[in-house]
């Protein structure tokens, strides 16, 4: 697992049924892209990126993402979704390394 | 179950925004205020700065979009940082086993960064990176950190964004008064190449373009900042030595006393503008 991932999400924590909601994600994380070199030894830093991003509402698929080396540290999504019921958005990320970071956020309708 | 997904935003916290046109008609938002806490962006330029009508945030000088990042807490890239920070405050080091954690609760330092740098009881003009390292090194028994390093600006971040919205208010007079005259010296002597006093773009043309860049007022009320253009926090004085290097002269060392000299001028140029800590700067 790579240093210092710490995924981060921003939910509304209620909404009235078939609201759009905003949904902000950021995990941190250094997105190393494989082309640079490392100044001390010359020798190309492997790519460690994550590769995959994806967000689930009560185990339907909301978002599917594929990350590309080009993509900066830290990346940060902002989508929208409707939230027809209460239930609960999973996160999740895929580390080139074979890492996966998840986090849950709940979401009351009513 | 229906679910929409129309408009999807790709991003990074690190995003390069262009500058939009500046100078006449340039369009920021209307205010700074995060978490429902009003910034001062704009107050009333000090007595011994009579060149300024007025003293403003590097904020107003920003385009509309890394403005915007600065208005929500999770918007704000500079946030991963004061994270950091907060396990580094937490974190036990050096041969007393004690972490920052073990003498201070984070409370203690409201206010704390609107009175920095000060001249403690030595006799001393003490920067905020100093107090750690002291800590660090007389209380932990650990090893000091780089001036401007990742770990310092994380910490100073935390600490700073413990008296956000509240004035800056540095002391200049009594026992400041030599280092604040040593530094308006600095501020107004021209050095490099290129032959420039940070007043000469700081205070003659801010509000300019200087090529593609909106010149600000060169206030410190934000750091340490968040930089678009290399995605992590700055410090003041490794800000210093950009702008040395880029006037093509020779940059004091951070920590020195020149850079802490011109750090409290500075400062005392920016009475009454917010601690914006952490800020976001392109």
């Amino acid at each position: 697992m790579a240093k210092g991932v710490k995924p981060r999400v921003k939910v509304p924590k209620t909404a009235s049924a078939g609201d759009v909601i905003t949904i902000k994600t950021l995990i941190s994380h250094k997105m190393e892209s494989g082309q640079r070199k490392d100044k001390k030894t010359g020798k190309i830093k492997p790519r460690e990126i994550i590769h995959r991003f994806t967000c689930d509402f009560n185990g339907q698929n909301v978002i599917d993402v594929k990350l590309e080396p080009a993509i900066s540290s830290n990346p940060y999504f902002q989508f929208k979704a409707k939230v027809p019921t209460s239930g609960e958005f999973k996160f999740t990320w895929y580390d080139d390394d074979g890492s996966i970071y998840s986090t849950s956020k709940k979401i009351a309708v009513g | 179950m229906e679910i929409q997904k129309p408009g999807m935003k790709v991003g990074a916290a690190a995003v390069i925004v262009l500058l939009a046109g500046a100078g006449a008609g340039f369009a920021g938002q209307p205010s700074l205020v995060i978490d429902g806490q009003t910034m001062i962006t704009k107050a009333k330029a000090p007595a011994y700065t009579p060149k300024l009508t007025s003293v403003q945030s590097g904020w107003v000088f920003r385009s509309k979009e890394t403005q915007a990042l600065q208005l929500d807490d999770f918007d704000n890239p500079g946030f991963v940082f004061v994270d950091k920070g907060r396990d580094l405050f937490n974190k036990v080091e050096g041969s007393a086993g004690k972490s920052c954690a073990s003498c201070h609760e984070l409370k203690d330092f409201i206010g704390l960064r609107t009175r920095l740098p000060r001249v403690n009881k030595d006799g001393h003009l003490e920067t905020m990176e100093d107090l750690v390292n002291k800590s660090r090194t007389k209380y932990m028994g650990a090893k000091p950190w780089k001036y401007s390093g990742s770990k310092m600006t994380a910490v100073t971040a935390l600490i700073s964004l413990q008296s956000r919205g509240m004035p800056m208010n540095v002391a200049v007079d009594g026992p400041a008064k030599p280092f604040w005259e040593k530094g308006k010296k600095l501020y107004y002597t021209r050095v490099g190449q290129l032959d420039l006093a940070c007043a000469n773009c700081h205070e003659d043309n801010y509000g300019k373009m200087i090529r593609a860049d909106h010149l600000s007022q060169g206030q410190i009320n934000g750091f340490p900042t968040y930089r678009l253009k290399n995605a992590k926090l700055n410090s003041v004085h490794a800000r210093f030595k950009g702008c040395m290097k880029n006037v093509r002269a020779k940059p004091y060392k951070q920590g020195s006393p020149e850079f802490k000299a011109l750090e409290l001028y500075v400062a005392s140029r920016g009475q009454g503008l917010s601690v914006e800590s952490p800020s976001v700067r392109n």
